[in-house]
């Protein structure tokens, strides 16, 4: 009894630590996203607030939070309340998975530096990043506008195709260490980080996971200059925060997942497992940033030609070769 | 589609290194703005100087002899786009015309300055002042005393009763500047 109390206590604990944390990364990426870019465009970004601009996610928390909820003359009230929630909420169950850090030893427990050590861990978070749609079709469906709905549309038929071949590209990670779990692929990554055997699969990750997350050069589903706002164009206050929230947090698991997956996890020489991992999610995160200050936007075909025509038999060649090689060398 | 069976014709070799090389530029491109200086002009601390026709703010001014400039012709209340002056003229003893009241409602002006291209007198212009924002609407209405200031503006000299052929005190009809004596309609002598 007094351990399942302590492991209850350990858990609650590493729960809010999580949370919290994720929510502070999130926010200060927003100031990252709009300060690195705003460089890369020969600008300041935000200097107004604090120095370097660094209260202006407190700023905009506040402003989001004062803002008038609307709702949508017609709209499906109950879905259109719920849609930011789910995406927020599936973004940051899927950073539950992600180990932080080697095994910890307190008091004679064993700690796992882990939420929760799923023995499907991949799968957890691929049913988790499926559930995200879900968020944005329904979003874009309850406004009951057109350029929502088209948003939510292009939306569910973007993220339907990447999802595939971001699932092959892990095959090839999972037949190399043998284990759905996330834990102990970070375990066999140890020495040698995956994207050296794996260029390919972290190539295709690398696309793929950016087109889930809805990152600029696949942002079709909000494509500002076309659709207004897209899926999130009838919000307004907290609940497009929601919706903002759940893309920065989207990146910050899409750093996470790259770097447990092909960057070697938490494995790193000379600084501490967690420091590793964070500087890691920082790096991907510019990336990104860097990624979206040079490319334009795909048109809808060339982003449907990608995913089918290129993407998936790319994947479904890396896993023959994959298994091949598995097959006369042996890993 | 006529853009792929283009694409087809090439090496589609040839092609993919094209995009790839393409991509890696365009990344480079990106990075090296990275290290150069922003360009922003930060707005409260540097003011951009002003072209000398920028059009901003619009006050009323006097003739160089210290006489209110309107004549309260209503011009410039005409040919408004978006009617945000009104005015109403009244005569002094000495028969010159003035402004019984002048109003210009700023939270409807779109400095446009065709006010100050209508006015005869001159005494309608436009300053370059433009950073007059509050957060009263009602407050962007502004009367003559707020409109009216102490200085001649762009036309230094210009006096409109010294060349008008108005009876006031700068003269009797045909004793302004540039004018003949009025002809005398009794006599048929040139």
């Amino acid at each position: 009894m007094l351990t399942w109390i302590l492991g209850f206590i350990i858990l609650i604990v590493k729960l809010a630590a999580v949370l919290l944390v994720v929510l502070f990364i999130a926010a200060y990426l927003v100031w990252l996203e709009r300060k690195f870019l705003a460089r890369l465009q020969i600008r300041y970004g935000p200097n107004r607030a604090g120095i370097f601009g660094l209260l202006q996610p407190v700023a905009d928390i506040v402003k989001m939070i004062t803002k008038e909820d609307t709702v949508p003359d017609g709209a499906d009230k109950a879905l259109f309340l719920i849609a930011p929630a789910v995406v927020a909420t599936t973004a940051m169950l899927m950073f539950s998975v992600v180990p932080f850090g080697p095994d910890m030893t307190l008091l004679g427990h064993r700690i796992p530096l882990v939420v929760t050590d799923l023995n499907i861990g991949l799968l957890f978070v691929f049913a988790l990043s499926s559930l995200g749609v879900y968020g944005v079709a329904l979003g874009g469906w309850a406004s009951n506008s057109k350029y929502a709905l088209l948003g939510g549309i292009r939306g569910a038929a973007q993220m339907i195709s990447y999802e595939l071949s971001m699932g092959l590209s892990l095959i090839p990670v999972v037949m190399m260490s043998r284990s759905l779990s996330v834990v102990d692929i970070v375990q066999a990554q140890q020495g040698h980080p995956f994207i050296f055997f794996q260029p390919l699969a972290f190539l295709i990750f690398v696309v793929s996971a950016m087109a889930e997350s809805k990152r600029i050069p696949f942002d079709l589903p909000e494509a500002e200059n076309e659709l207004v706002a897209g899926y999130h164009t009838e919000y307004s206050g907290m609940r497009f925060g929601l919706f903002f929230l759940g893309e920065y947090v989207h990146i910050m698991v899409f750093g996470g997942l790259l770097a447990v997956l092909f960057l070697g996890g938490w494995h790193g020489p000379f600084l501490p497992p967690l420091l590793w991992l964070l500087i890691k999610i920082f790096l991907v995160s510019l990336f990104m940033i860097w990624v979206r200050g040079t490319l334009p936007r795909l048109r809808y075909d060339q982003l449907m030609t990608l995913g089918w025509k290129v993407l998936i038999p790319l994947a479904l060649i890396n896993i023959l070769v994959t298994g091949a090689v598995g097959l006369l060398v042996g890993f | 589609m006529a853009v792929n069976s283009k694409l087809k014709t090439k090496n589609s070799e040839l092609y993919v290194w094209e995009a790839v090389k393409a991509l890696f530029s365009g990344f480079a491109t990106v990075f090296v703005h990275l290290f150069r200086r922003p360009i922003t002009e930060q707005y409260p601390e540097y003011k951009r100087p002003l072209p000398v026709r920028a059009r901003g703010r619009i006050i009323l001014t006097i003739d160089p002899d210290g006489g209110e400039r309107c004549v309260s012709c209503y011009l410039c209340s005409a040919v408004c786009p978006v009617n945000c002056i009104s005015m109403e003229g009244a005569e002094k003893p000495d028969g010159r015309r003035y402004a019984a009241w002048f109003r210009i409602n700023f939270a409807r002006c779109i400095l446009c300055g065709l006010c100050e291209e209508a006015c005869p007198t001159s005494a309608i212009q436009l300053t370059t002042d433009y950073e007059f924002c509050k957060t009263d609407i009602l407050s962007f209405v502004y009367e003559k005393k707020d409109l009216l200031v102490d200085h001649q503006g762009k036309d230094k000299d210009y006096n409109f009763y010294r060349y008008a052929g108005v009876t006031t005190n700068y003269g009797d009809k045909g004793e302004h500047i540039g004018e003949h004596k009025p002809v005398d309609v009794k006599s048929n002598m040139p």
